[in-house]
């Protein structure tokens, strides 16, 4: 017999089995998960493409948010790629502090090669304030240019909260010590609480403090409360969040790492330094 | 178009067998997913889509479904419909899937979705199981997009993001109830809608299960 012919014969067997009988049900089942999972993973790789582009697209929306280029708050996809333009997308070693062209800064997945074990470097347990464990050897770095230097430097920054890693950016002016604008694109701290990290008010009170004390340390810390205006300290200084100490201490510390030597202080000491971005 | 039987199942679940309100079912998401009237649509969308493939899917083989094996079946087809439900969101609808987060995942355990899938698709040919999901999904939206409203409406001032109410922040009159924003309002909302509809459809009360009974002797323990 030819295949064609018995295929439904063999269909036309299992049908008439007993529903209760083990053949049956194990075919059932069988029938059911290959299909289910055959729907599944269909969907799930004719939308990566779409979701891809959504959250590359997402990302791009949150770096001009924190250089504060956005149009517009619910600027559209045109809006937001056009806007992007100005920016330019770069890979900066992070031991010497300078560009790199290879790999691709367009293509690189910071996140995925922090991961990876040829990409990424182990931080030692004393020097690992922002509860990394690792951290890519290669860091992206976005730059918008006015007219031949760098106006604002955008620098992705990362590291644990209360509950979960926040991913997000910081924005600097062209002195590289001035903060624009800060934000988090993704966290899972507790909603109106460490949550507030998102609230547009308290991220407002992050522009025009400093970065760098006069010795070139790190000294912008989120305070517990609010900060006196008499305080000396002010311009370092950050309002801090009600219920939210711990996230607002990881947000101190992502920062002391990530603008510190381990992180991108070499790059900022160089810029600073005038060489060429 | 659609004979009588039909039609019946369709429009039965909105309001005189409604899923919320009489069945007291699906009440987590009801919650949750409120507070705006885009989320609580969205919602509606997708539960209805899941409810209405689940129903086909399970009627379609339900008489080859061992007795001992059916509800492992039908969590394994609503829980993947609902993957894909959830994937499609991700992908064409960022803002609301983030918004509604866990709560899509969530529809794998909504009772409704299983309780039809048993109760109704389990006895019936495809295109009443398809009616039945649509009639309760129906229902279940109707109910999602009333709370959504009246919370919106009073906690934000405005209906699916446009002003109604001028905000007292904005220089207007109205002063946001913040307790609409929060969970335990859909509560209040939901219990005020089924003592509506019982009092005007008397045939959905209950009669009480047990009665207080007046305690005449009185023991220390």
């Amino acid at each position: 017999m030819s295949p064609s012919a018995t295929s439904p014969g063999w269909l036309a067997r299992v049908r008439a089995l007993p529903n209760e009988s083990t053949a049956k049900i194990v075919l059932v089942t069988l029938a059911v998960c290959i299909v289910a999972s055959l729907v599944v993973s269909t969907a799930a790789v004719l939308l990566e493409p779409a979701q891809r582009a959504n959250q590359a697209l997402e990302r791009k929306r949150k770096i001009l948010e924190v250089a504060q280029l956005l149009p517009g708050e619910d600027a559209g996809r045109e809006a937001v790629e056009a806007a992007f333009e100005q920016v330019r997308t770069r890979l900066v070693d992070l031991d010497s502090g300078r560009f790199v062209d290879t790999p691709d800064p367009e293509s690189y997945d910071q996140r995925a090669a922090a991961r990876d074990p040829a990409q990424r470097v182990e931080i030692a347990r004393e020097r690992d304030i922002a509860g990394l464990g690792t951290r890519a050897r290669y860091a992206n770095a976005y730059l918008v240019r006015d007219g031949g230097r760098v106006s604002t430097l955008v620098l992705p920054v990362h590291g644990l909260g209360l509950w979960s890693t926040l991913y997000g950016f910081i924005a600097l002016g062209s002195d590289f010590d001035t903060v624009i604008g800060i934000g988090f694109y993704e966290h899972g701290e507790t909603p109106g609480l460490g949550a507030e990290v998102d609230n547009p008010r308290w991220r407002a009170g992050w522009s025009g403090k400093r970065v760098f004390g006069p010795d070139g340390e790190v000294r912008i810390e989120v305070v517990k409360g609010e900060v006196a205006g008499a305080d000396p300290r002010a311009a370092w200084r950050v309002d801090g969040i009600a219920g939210a100490t711990l996230t607002a201490r990881g947000v101190s510390n992502m920062l002391r790492y990530w603008l510190g030597e381990q992180g991108y202080g070499p790059l900022l000491a160089r810029l600073r330094a005038g060489e060429p971005g | 178009m659609m004979d009588r039987a039909s039609r019946r199942t369709v429009l039965d679940p909105l309001i005189d067998n409604n899923p919320i309100t009489l069945q007291v079912l699906g009440l987590c998401s009801a919650l949750a997913v409120t507070t705006t009237v885009q989320t609580a649509l969205v919602m509606s969308a997708a539960l209805t889509a899941v409810l209405c493939c689940s129903n086909v899917l399970v009627s379609l083989i339900r008489n080859h479904l061992a007795q001992s094996i059916r509800i492992i079946v039908q969590i394994t087809i609503i829980a993947s419909l609902v993957v894909v439900v959830d994937e499609f969101l991700r992908a064409y609808a960022v803002e609301a899937s983030r918004r509604l987060s866990v709560f899509v995942g969530l529809i794998i355990t909504n009772c409704i979705v299983l309780g039809r899938a048993e109760a109704f698709a389990m006895h019936n040919p495809p295109w009443p199981s398809f009616l039945d999901g649509l009639g309760n999904g129906l229902g279940y939206s109707l109910v999602l997009i009333l709370v959504g409203v009246v919370r919106e409406l009073f906690g934000s001032g405005s209906v699916l993001g446009y002003p109604v109410l001028a905000l007292a922040r904005d220089g207007g009159w109205y002063v946001p109830n913040g307790l609409m924003l929060l969970p335990p309002s859909a509560f209040f909302i939901i219990g005020v809608l089924i003592w509506g509809i019982r009092t005007w459809k008397k045939a959905q009360v209950e009669r009480s299960e047990f009665r207080i009974h007046e305690v005449h002797r009185t023991e220390v323990l």
